[in-house]
């Protein structure tokens, strides 16, 4: 009997899709209600966003970036998602999960500088509304329930969006989030952003689930499993998500399919120890970019030229944020110091003195 | 006798353990085909197979819980922590439950497990990545903290730990994976967990020290020898529990003292240190024992690391300002 309750809801999780590899539409009812300049800023941002990706990798090869998880294989799993948001919701993002953030509003410098590891990085513009990006894998899952709950009891008719990978769907805190927005039908949307590796642990080893969007079934909120290469469900997805979660009817699970065609992140990880060349071929076949794009222009929305101003504006865009996170000052100890407490205990108080005075040396 | 980086120390105790002992297991995510992320487990899953060792799901309280579990079944797990700042995902697992197995037992079980894993600063890392959270380890109850300085020393206090019956954290600074290489025998050996080693004599101060910073004191005394002071520099290599033996025979000889730690200064292992000295050496004190330790913010963001951290210059003018007191 178990076995087969398991089997049941198991057969509930197929992937859903709405363009295919080709860029045809095979759903047409879950077609979301998108305009021509809605549908090109979506591709505007996928195509700006592999750009900047590419710049990111190789400032990072140069020295001048600092710490960066590459994106590319994943914009319409980010973007798609993003966009089905409004400004007043909030975001908790994983450590990759920048794209986002700057989409909602983050200026790119200030992204640089996280990278850089400065503080400033850190300090969001009031009107952002989103978290930086979590280091420990799981942590902004528990938060998002208590930032839904929050929004939820101020009457505020936005919803808590987070984003983890497929390991951190492994991660207590993943459960524990799911089963706190559900326990207060608190507005929250779970994004697990399932890559198909954890660095280098395929995601059959994380569990023995077939998918990850049956994990919301036991913690009793909505779960689906969707096409993350294809920005349209995803959009879709998302949007309905939000709908459900304002609307009192439960927060979501959403498992995004998709794939990280870059390294780990740009520290030594080495993806050629546990994936094949195979696997990585068979994934870029299935590119966002590529499949959108196919689309637009088959609805005459997207051309070449189009795609060229975007990317110079995109190069221009980095350059210029580049520039200003060079100029940004220099960090000192004694701010570090002075960002540790809304009033400074007496040690810190010293620490700071001290600092000051080996400072202005 | 071969010449090794740290980080081939510790592949070699492992790779001898598991040889030596088939109830050796070796686990933590990322640590079977892919080596482990600074690759500490190169080529063990290949030699000795997927049962002995093995990736875990990403959750590092499932680590501990895992190891605790094994431990109980008959087994002598060495889980990896994959960065120490993760360890406050397993709190509980570590500090709340395997150190205190055999005593809530009353002895009757226990948990044989070694917590590998890296830490400490000065390799720009992320967030909770380089945190020195050794002081937090020590203040457990019924834990042993291990931080070796050297390759030689890696080697035999991890085999140690590997075997000792009782939890033992083994704290593998980043800096010192592969800064240098030295002479490490092929053969076996052990060093005794809890034994200081004096890394340099000197008569006219002791600079009490641990892990990277053991490096760092060894260049602030080469500086401070130019000046005709001779410092003897003290190599902890277990902060819990203290050697505090060696510490006092040698101050008594030298009758000054500093402590020098990565650390941020509130309540650390250095703090201790200097409590344990005025307990059994006050009396034969020229002047008060002084710290060396990072100010006393969260760890720092990569850019201000370097100013940050403690260096040899710190060092040699808080060993200075003892001398003239
Ligand atoms: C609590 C915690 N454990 C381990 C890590 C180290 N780590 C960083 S990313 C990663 C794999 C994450 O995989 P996944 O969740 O699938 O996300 P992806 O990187 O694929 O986007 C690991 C183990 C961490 N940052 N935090
Ligand atoms: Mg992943």
């Amino acid at each position: 009997m178990a076995t087969k309750t398991l089997e049941q809801v198991e057969g509930h999780f197929e992937m859903f899709q709405i363009l295919n590899e080709e860029g045809e539409i095979v759903n047409k009812d879950a077609l979301p209600d998108l305009s021509d300049e809605e549908l090109q800023e979506l591709m505007r941002r996928m195509v700006y966003t592999r750009i900047w990706d590419q710049r990111a990798i190789s400032l990072n090869r140069q020295g001048r970036l600092g710490f960066y998880a590459p994106v590319a294989g994943q914009e319409a799993s980010m973007l798609g998602s993003q966009f089905a948001l409004e400004k007043e919701d909030w975001i908790l993002p994983g450590y990759r999960d920048v794209p986002q953030i700057v989409w909602h509003g983050l200026p790119l410098y200030q992204a640089f500088l996280y990278s850089r590891g400065h503080f400033h990085g850190g300090q969001f513009p009031e009107e952002v509304n989103a978290l930086m990006p979590q280091i420990i894998i799981g942590a902004q899952i528990v938060q998002t329930a208590g930032v839904a709950l929050g929004l939820k009891r101020k009457g505020k008719n936005s919803v808590a969006i987070t984003y983890t990978g497929d390991g951190g769907a492994s991660q207590g805190d993943f459960y524990e989030g799911m089963n706190f927005a559900g326990a207060y039908n608190a507005p929250a949307i779970f994004v697990v952003q399932n890559n198909q590796f954890a660095i280098s642990v395929p995601v059959e080893e994380q569990s023995a689930a077939k998918t990850i969007a049956q994990k919301a079934v036991a913690a009793g909120i909505n779960g689906v499993q969707v096409d993350g290469m294809d920005v349209l469900a995803v959009y879709a997805a998302t949007k309905e998500a939000r709908e459900n979660a304002v609307n009192g009817d439960g927060p979501t699970l959403l498992e995004t399919m998709c794939y990280r065609y870059g390294p780990h992140t740009m520290a030594g990880d080495d993806p050629t120890r546990y994936r094949t060349s195979e696997l990585d071929d068979e994934w870029e076949k299935r590119d966002p970019l590529v499949r959108f794009r196919k689309y637009l222009e088959s609805k005459d929305l997207w051309s070449e030229e189009k795609e060229n101003e975007v990317v110079d504006q995109a190069k221009d865009d980095i350059k210029a944020a580049i520039k200003k996170t060079d100029d940004t000052p220099k960090q000192k100890v004694s701010d570090l110091i002075e960002i540790m407490f809304e009033k400074l205990p007496v040690n810190l108080q010293q620490q700071l003195e001290e600092y000051r005075e080996k400072e202005s040396k | 006798m071969a010449q090794m980086t740290m980080i081939q120390a510790i592949t070699d105790a492992m790779r001898t353990e598991l040889k030596n002992d088939e109830n050796v297991l070796v686990f933590g995510e990322d640590v079977g085909q892919n080596g482990g992320v600074f690759r500490a487990t190169d080529g063990l899953q290949e030699e000795f197979g997927e049962e002995r060792v093995f990736d875990t799901p990403l959750a590092e309280s499932g680590i501990s819980g895992l190891a605790i579990g094994l431990g109980l079944t008959g087994f002598r797990p060495v889980m990896e922590i994959q960065f120490f700042g993760f360890v406050f995902e397993t709190m509980d697992g570590v500090a709340g439950q395997m150190a205190r197995m055999r005593y809530r037992s009353g002895g009757h079980y226990h948990s044989p497990i070694t917590v590998r894993s890296p830490f400490g600063g000065g390799v720009k890392t992320p967030e909770l990545h380089a945190d020195n959270l050794e002081g937090l380890m020590a203040q457990a109850p019924g834990l042993k903290v291990v931080i070796p300085s050297t390759p030689y020393d890696a080697k035999g206090l991890l085999l140690a730990s590997i075997r000792d019956n009782d939890p033992v954290i083994f704290l593998e600074h980043m800096k010192l994976y592969r800064s240098f290489r030295e002479e490490v025998p092929e053969e076996e050996y052990t060093i005794e967990i809890g034994k200081a080693d004096i890394k340099r004599e000197g008569k006219d101060l002791t600079i009490v020290t641990y892990g990277a910073m053991v490096h760092t004191s060894l260049k602030a005394a080469e500086e401070l020898a130019e000046e005709g002071i001779e410092a003897e520099v003290i190599d902890l290599r277990t902060v819990s529990p203290l050697d505090m033996d060696t510490v006092v025979e040698s101050v008594k000889k030298t009758n000054r003292a500093i402590v020098v730690q990565e650390a941020q200064k509130q309540a650390g292992v250095g703090a201790s240190v200097v409590a344990d000295i005025n307990d059994n050496a006050i009396l034969h004190l020229e002047a008060p024992v002084l710290r060396v330790t990072a100010p006393d913010t969260v760890y720092p963001f990569a850019a201000a690391e370097d100013v940050w951290l403690p260096d040899h210059k710190d060092v040699v003018e808080r060993a200075k300002t003892v001398i003239n007191f």
